[in-house]
């Protein structure tokens, strides 16, 4: 899923101040799994901004919607009486929601609310990791099904660095080292093998760094 | 083509291995600053008592002055140097372009690494690069050298750059069992020669260079084992405890410890000289790497002590 944060009420604060009447728009599907921008903490911001902004003597009018995905038009368009209405929208979606409110109601500014921070797994309660960094060329099959392009600080494609010791990652001893990850899955299915080819280098076209990805499937189009 | 008489670079670190001496490289870290004095002073210590001088590539992530840079320098000063290169900072493009410069700059070693991230230095803010790993980038500057052609298979028109090429292994960091696979890897990509973290647990070494000699490379490369003086009895803590892939053996620290404090500089040389001598026995060590880093001057004494003296001409 999409993993995002809350922004630090300050920043928001500081973003909404030229406005009066703001809406805060949640979105239903990944940011509400993660506890980031769902209708409980739409609900929750509100208060707090409808208190804060009453203290600093600027009070704001406060609007309240959750939509099921952000991402999508037709689920926008079910509020968009209250967009209209608002003098800005908040959006409390990942960053392809808050763009998305961009480009279909253009002749209002929505303001980001929060950090979409990674694509992850909640791996227990209240803890969420980074798992896939969308390269747009998957190698899990060559790695035991444990990313290193994502879970690496180095991105490194051929073993652990130097700095790999009791199984932690040298930048954050909390972080376990993805290639002794790699290492001992692969060593429990009998694959070693996979770990003395040599990977070549790896062609970042599918990545970020061809430029902004895109796919049609003609078969899909109407 | 140039003519290298069959040699793959023709640096004097790889003639004299070829010719079976037992090398001794240096290494020397480059001014936080474009301040010429500094490496003038660092190199006084470092000449006639190493065959060549590594030039670190912003270790530890801190900015300092060019590896190349600095190696040009060296050359002027009549020392050969090893530059550096890390997968951290320069996309594939950067790399290429900075390696014809700096073989066209006199340049004949270079030392292929990952890099440190960018989290221990001073610009933690960075956005990091690792377009090609280390070993990748061993395989890209064989390919430049033996295939004459850039990493997209493009063919060098001209002069190629000729890198006597060397990779570096760290014993001490784990998987310890894939350790060996790893060097034979690097060896496999176009390693000629591999320089090794620090090594004070002796026997823990020769177990990997036992592994090594397993797997039946030891004729595909020259080993150089990677030594250093320690400063002080906190140096040694601090080694033992805070930095990430290094293994201090209690003995070490407790040999330190038990040095009166003016005397503990003069231990760390001794121990150092001890090491070189005991990693000397190994088989399929061939040379070793002091690893003296802002303490260039202990480097005469510890390869004097260590009966290094005096170096070959060649």
């Amino acid at each position: 899923m999409i993993v995002a944060e809350q922004k630090p009420l300050e920043e928001i604060k500081s973003m909404l101040a030229p406005y009066r009447k703001v809406l805060i728009l949640g979105c239903g599907t990944c940011v509400t799994v993660c506890f980031a921008g769902g209708a409980k903490e739409v609900a929750i911001l509100a208060s707090q901004l409808r208190m804060a902004t009453r203290l600093d003597g600027d009070e704001k009018e406060i609007l309240e919607a959750t939509v099921q995905r952000q991402c999508e038009y037709e689920y926008n368009e079910e509020a968009a009486d209250l967009i209209r209405e608002a003098d800005v929208v908040l959006s409390l979606a990942c960053g392809i929601g808050c763009q998305t409110m961009n480009q279909q109601f253009p002749e209002k500014l929505t303001l980001p609310g929060l950090n979409t921070t990674f694509l992850g797994q909640p791996t227990e309660q209240g803890v969420w990791e980074e798992r896939c960094q969308a390269c747009g060329n998957c190698i899990l099959a060559l790695t035991g099904g444990i990313c290193p392009v994502a879970r690496c600080a180095k991105s490194l494609l051929n073993g652990p660095c130097g700095g790999s010791q009791r199984g932690v990652c040298e930048v954050n001893p909390e972080t376990p080292c993805a290639w002794q990850l790699i290492y001992d899955r692969l060593k429990a299915l009998g694959r070693l093998d996979l770990l003395l080819e040599i990977q070549p280098a790896k062609d970042w076209r599918t990545s970020r760094d061809g430029g902004q990805r895109r796919i049609v499937r003609e078969d899909l189009r109407l | 083509m140039t003519d290298t008489n069959g040699y793959k670079a023709g640096s004097r670190l790889e003639k004299l291995l070829r010719a079976g001496y037992f090398v001794a490289t240096g290494e020397l870290g480059p001014p936080q600053s474009a301040d010429r004095s500094v490496i003038e002073r660092k190199a006084a210590h470092l000449r006639g008592h190493v065959d060549a001088v590594n030039i670190t590539d912003n270790q530890t992530a801190v900015v300092r002055m060019s590896s190349i840079a600095v190696g040009k320098i060296l050359l002027e000063l009549g020392i050969a140097p090893t530059i550096q290169m890390t997968c951290r900072d320069r996309n594939r493009i950067a790399m290429q372009s900075d390696l014809l410069g700096a073989w066209a700059l006199g340049m004949r070693n270079l030392l292929c690494l990952t890099g440190d991230h960018q989290s221990f230095g001073n610009h933690p803010m960075a956005k990091n690069v690792h377009d090609l790993d280390s070993i990748q980038l061993i395989q890209m500057v064989r390919r430049m050298r033996d295939d004459k052609v850039f990493q997209c298979g493009d063919p060098i028109k001209g002069q190629e750059p000729r890198f006597f090429i060397g990779a570096a292994a760290n014993p001490f960091a784990d998987p310890f069992d894939f350790r060996p696979y790893r060097l034979a890897k690097k060896v496999k990509a176009g390693a000629d020669f591999i320089q090794t973290q620090l090594i004070y647990n002796v026997p823990k070494f020769a177990e990997f260079m036992k592994r090594v000699g397993d797997l039946g490379i030891l004729d595909d490369f020259y080993m150089l084992a990677g030594v250093g003086p320690i400063k002080s009895l906190g140096a040694a803590r601090y080694m033992a405890t805070k930095v990430p892939g290094m293994e201090v053996p209690d003995e070490l620290v407790e040999r330190m410890r038990k040095t009166p404090k003016e005397k503990q500089a003069e231990e760390g040389i001794k121990i150092c000289a001890e090491i070189i001598q005991q990693v000397r026995e190994i088989p399929g060590v061939r040379g070793v790497h002091i690893m003296a880093i802002e303490w260039e001057e202990a480097v005469p004494e510890i390869v004097s002590q260590a009966g290094l003296l005096p170096r070959p001409e060649i």
